[in-house]
């Protein structure tokens, strides 16, 4: 069996689904959401990757690259938030994050 | 075009701004606590100087900026306007509140300045890469702006949730992007447009769908509205009143872009979607706000609604259209930073109060202030002859003209539903008995809350400035 586009699509949709399901059923764990996120965009990253490699134009690659650069501010910004929510809170629970309400 | 001759004749306010914040920051890093003053003033001027090289090239042709990335267009330097104006007011009602509170740190007008550079990207943004750049730009600043107070629960739980929530959005819409460049084999807008047809494949569908998810949580349009009401509770008021003003102009702004500019071909399609959102925010906008004591909860629930006011102009996909979303965005602009002038005045004995019933018998009180908030909440009711009812007016106006009674109809109900609400802060600040007075409040929030209630008395005076923007802004697009 050759492994094509198709096969690459669904594991990145999987990928995208396991990600968005990680961060709405997840009631533990702040750092639990921060990987979720990761997962949605490295799906993204195997989608775009896989269609420039099917329409060999370069320009999916190259979005690729900037998408993995932002997510690593992504990811620094999201840590340093959380740690300032910790030290107010002393928890990084999610059921935790309810005192704004209505 | 060469390089430097497109940087200096279709991207000098970008330039101006990039340049002047990393200016600032050298000079904060030099100056430290004590250079808040200096990077807040100067903030102030660089904002200046970008409006003012914008309506200097305002004669310019329409053209595709470093390979066709960006576009410089009228309605781009509208709406780049409109932004420059809502960051520049926001940082001038924010000096004194952040000095009072303990933050006049320099990163404050730093970080203004860079989401307002991500806003001007966003809007001129020709392909989807440049749409993502200008996004996370904007967004990764506003992040760290919700949580600014960072010794306060209440804002980095702000912050957190705003962080989560945008994080998730903007993974949808590169979940769309990556779609559409697949199924259509290019990134750019115009490329897009070819290769969509009448009858497009499936992935084109999901692509806009999830494109359109993600743009929708930026401009908080109902259903994906949840994160705004408890941000714009938690976090500090003058980054509320940025987020409410300079950050909606910039996603609107894109939204429209987008589908016009990239999906000519299937307008039936996207227009599905964007009645959607705009039936479900307006309706949303004034349902949940009825029950609402803290008042910059009220105002996010009403800034939910005027987004779904918006989207009802853009449903009808035509220049009349585009032209009523502008009108729109320009009077909602210089409402909102009125209203919340007011808001940040409210203060009693030194103390930040934010609920309704704090206004009680402001009439009494402080006559003048009541009776500016009194035409603003009139205003934002769409009442006659105010600027708000013109705003309504034109994108009702376009959509029944494009043949969507039913929305239009929806949207009427809706803002009747809405002026209960409104006249209840004028019932509030009229007829209760007095409750404390406020203290005196600083100049640049007196003048603020002046001039946007004198714009709005006087919009029905002398429309044509915007009107002339609005069309020019609407013709440029198709």
């Amino acid at each position: 069996m050759t492994i094509g586009l198709t096969h690459y699509l669904v594991v990145a949709a999987i990928l995208f689904t396991l990600g968005i399901a990680g961060i709405i059923l997840n009631r533990k764990n702040i750092i639990v959401i921060l990987m979720s996120v990761e997962l949605i965009l490295l799906s993204v990253n195997l989608n775009f990757v896989a269609f420039s490699q099917s329409l060999g134009d370069l320009v999916g690659q190259v979005f690729a690259l900037f998408v993995l650069t932002v997510a690593a501010a992504e990811a620094a910004i999201g840590l340093a938030i959380l740690v300032a929510f910790y030290r107010n809170r002393g928890t990084i629970a999610v059921e935790d994050i309810n005192s704004l309400k209505g | 075009m060469p390089f430097l001759a497109e940087l200096t004749h279709h991207f000098l306010p970008e330039v101006i701004l990039a340049v002047g914040v990393m200016l600032l920051i050298l000079i904060g890093a030099f100056r430290g606590e004590k250079g808040f003053s200096l990077v807040d003033e100067m903030a102030v001027g660089i904002f200046g100087l970008a409006i003012l090289a914008i309506l200097l090239s305002s004669k310019q042709v329409d053209a595709p900026v470093f390979d066709g990335a960006f576009i410089d267009d009228a309605f781009s330097r509208v709406l780049k306007v409109l932004t420059l104006v809502g960051a520049m007011a926001s940082i001038l009602l924010s000096v004194d509140w952040l000095q009072r509170n303990g933050l006049e740190k320099f990163e404050y007008p730093v970080l203004v300045m860079l989401s307002t550079l991500g806003m001007m990207l966003l809007i001129s943004a020709n392909n989807l890469i440049a749409l993502y750049l200008g996004l996370e730009l904007m967004s990764l600043a506003l992040y760290v702006m919700a949580a600014f107070a960072r010794d306060d629960g209440r804002a980095s739980e702000a912050g957190l949730k705003y962080f989560v929530l945008g994080a998730l959005s903007s993974g949808m819409m590169l979940y769309g992007s990556s779609l559409l460049y697949g199924f259509s084999g290019t990134v750019s807008f115009a490329g897009i447009a070819q290769a969509v047809t009448e009858q497009p494949p499936v992935g084109v569908i999901f692509g806009l769908v999830f494109l359109l998810a993600g743009l929708a949580f930026k401009m908080s349009a109902a259903p994906f509205h949840m994160w705004t009401p408890d941000v714009y509770e938690g976090a500090p008021t003058p980054v509320t009143t940025f987020f409410a003003s300079a950050a909606k102009m910039a996603a609107v702004a894109i939204t429209a872009r987008v589908v016009i500019t990239a999906f000519p071909a299937i307008t039936t399609q996207w227009r599905q979607i964007i009645v959607f959102l705009a039936i479900a925010s307006t309706l949303l906008g004034s349902f949940a706000a009825i029950g609402q004591n803290n008042i910059k909860r009220l105002m996010a629930y009403s800034s939910i609604g005027h987004m779904g006011f918006a989207l009802i102009g853009l449903a009808a996909g035509n220049e009349a259209g585009v032209r009523g979303v502008v009108v729109y965005l320009a009077v909602y602009l210089v409402m909102t930073l009125g209203s919340f002038a007011a808001i940040l005045a409210m203060r009693i004995q030194g103390k930040n109060v934010e609920d309704i019933s704090d206004l009680a018998g402001l009439s009494r009180t402080n006559g003048v202030m009541a009776f500016f908030l009194a035409m603003l909440m009139f205003s934002l009711a769409g009442i006659p002859p105010l600027a708000g009812f013109f705003a309504k007016y034109y994108v009702l106006l376009a959509a029944v003209d494009a043949g969507l009674y039913p929305l239009a109809v929806i949207g009427v109900l809706a803002s009747a539903v809405a002026a209960f609400y409104y006249l209840r802060v004028v019932k509030v600040m009229y007829f209760d008995e007095p409750a404390p007075g406020f203290d005196r409040s600083p100049l640049a929030v007196r003048a603020v809350l002046a001039a946007s209630t004198i714009s709005v008395l006087g919009f029905w005076l002398y429309p044509a400035p915007v009107m002339e923007a609005a069309t020019a802004a609407a013709k440029s697009l198709f």
